[in-house]
């Protein structure tokens, strides 16, 4: 297996295993989330359990942090070399007689994505950093010790409709960035085109209803509070 | 009808190339693309000008070596259709049509609108083959059971005339579906797998070597293929080479 992750195609199953993952870490993040528009108690103890579990923080959390960069960083890597493939440019090139403007674009619907995920971590990730592991304080309380501390951070962060509007937009980029990498991912993992036509539909689903409900879970704690 | 052409003219392989215009008057359109280009070298001849170089042989969609991007397209905007194939009733009077060579860091121009393809050459030497014992003993393929199923997808996979309209179409310069059917073609079949292992190893090996891009399943080729290649030869390559990676 030595030259594999060097090889085109190797790259391709590391790409894809990468989005793969994000894609069902994604599932699980508005899960817990959506939690939130039904019943803050439940968002406040799923917040709790997820910030606080050993083995969410100290196994799942660095593998995500490592699968986010990796990502991106070989997202980086593909797009340097892919143009470095044709040297001369076309006078003229006419893609949209033959592929989607997202295939073709997913560099910018990802830097968008990575914009906002840096957006996302000093508005909440940081925090939530200082407050367990410098501060430590681990109790997930409010500072006046009424209740859990997870809701109240959460809607006040909505407040500002620069920062909703922000999300709102990052959450279209993701959408359109799924929307060819769901199906890409299974096309680099060799799925077979008869499983496919299948997930292609799910796929399409997902890709308009995950960020659909994130945006709405960002302007509904926007307009309620 | 009467055209007006921007062509890539480039002397040879080291010079800077660029876009020239040209004009040419009384175009049928009954004409294919390339008896159009016929007319215009045979009004550069007469003007006493260098004639546009470009590739061409057997004139009717089977051997793969026109080329030409045409308009934004390789072989222009018609599907299913080598440059050769391609008819000016595509076009209207009046039109503006921008002729480049297929770009690629491994498809080098020699001249004008001619490219070297020997990168699938060497592709192919390395391992799109089987080998067979032609002795005199040689078993007769066709004593071989092989499924309806296989053997048609095998052959559409053959189709593939190595013409490069993927790498050309592909903005990553990529040339996966190319090696994905000349892989598939002998990985469907019996007589393909003695040397399975090896082959996908081998040309996905070489493929990296020329400088080609890495696919992002735009499906550009696909859809510019003249013979419908299926996206379908890449998965199977990709499933083919993490297989013979695992076995060693
Ligand atoms: C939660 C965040 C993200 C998710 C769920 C996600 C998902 C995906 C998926 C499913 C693919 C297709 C994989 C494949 O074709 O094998 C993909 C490809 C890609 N992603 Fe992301 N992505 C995310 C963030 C980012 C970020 C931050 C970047 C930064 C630049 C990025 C850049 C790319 C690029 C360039 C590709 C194309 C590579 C290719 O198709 O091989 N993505 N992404
Ligand atoms: S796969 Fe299609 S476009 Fe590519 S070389 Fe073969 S015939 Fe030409
Ligand atoms: S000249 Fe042979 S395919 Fe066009």
């Amino acid at each position: 297996m030595s030259g594999f992750f060097k090889s085109s195609i190797g790259r391709k199953y590391a790409m894809a295993l990468s989005a793969l993952f994000l894609m069902f870490f994604l599932l699980q993040h508005f899960a817990i989330n959506i939690l939130s528009v039904f019943s803050p108690n439940a968002f406040n103890e799923a917040s709790h359990f997820m910030g606080t579990f050993w083995a969410v923080q100290y196994l799942l959390q660095p593998v995500l942090i490592f699968g986010v960069m990796y990502h991106f960083i070989m997202g980086f890597i593909l797009e340097f070399k892919n143009r470095q493939a044709r040297v001369v440019k076309y006078a003229k090139n006419n893609g949209a007689a033959n592929s989607s403007w997202m295939s073709r674009n997913m560099i910018y619907s990802g830097l968008a994505i990575l914009g906002f995920l840096v957006l996302h971590f000093i508005d909440f990730w940081l925090p939530e950093i200082n407050t367990k592991y410098i501060q430590g304080d681990m109790s997930g309380l409010l500072a006046d010790g009424e209740g859990f501390r997870y809701y109240e951070e959460l809607t006040h962060k909505f407040v500002n409709p620069l920062r909703v509007g922000a999300y709102v937009l990052a959450f279209v980029f993701l959408s359109l960035h799924l929307m060819h990498g769901f199906s890409s991912a299974f096309q680099s993992s060799g799925v077979s085109s008869m499983r496919k036509q299948k997930l292609q539909a799910f796929g399409k689903a997902y890709a308009i209803i995950i960020p659909l409900g994130f945006i709405f879970i960002a302007l509904f704690h926007h307009f309620n509070h | 009808m009467n055209l007006t052409l921007k062509i890539w003219r480039q002397k040879d392989a080291q010079s800077k190339g660029k876009m020239v215009d040209y004009k040419v008057t009384e175009i049928s359109e009954h004409m294919s693309f390339l008896e159009m280009m016929d007319v215009l070298n045979e009004q550069l001849i007469n003007t006493g000008e260098e004639p546009v170089a470009f590739d061409h042989d057997c004139r009717e969609g089977i051997c793969g070596m026109c080329s030409m991007y045409i308009n934004g397209e390789a072989h222009g905007p018609d599907r299913g259709v080598t440059t050769c194939q391609l008819h000016m009733r595509m076009f209207k009077d009046g039109d503006t049509i921008t002729i480049e060579p297929f770009r690629a860091k491994a498809f080098p121009v020699l001249k004008d609108l001619v490219v070297d393809r020997g990168a699938f050459d060497r592709i192919q030497h390395a391992g799109g083959y089987i080998s067979v014992n032609t002795s005199g003993n040689t078993q007769d393929a066709n004593a071989i059971p092989i499924s309806k199923h296989a053997a048609d997808e095998a052959m559409d996979a053959a189709t593939c005339i190595g013409c490069g309209a993927c790498v050309a179409s592909c903005k990553n310069s990529s040339a996966m579906l190319f090696v994905g059917a000349k892989v598939s073609q002998y990985a469907l079949l019996p007589q393909g797998q003695v040397e399975a292992t090896d082959r996908v190893k081998n040309m996905v090996a070489q493929m990296d070597l020329e400088g080609f891009g890495n696919c992002t399943n735009t499906g550009a080729c696909e859809v510019e293929c003249p013979k419908g290649i299926s996206l379908e030869n890449i998965a199977r390559m990709n499933r083919e080479f993490l297989s013979a990676n695992i076995k060693g």
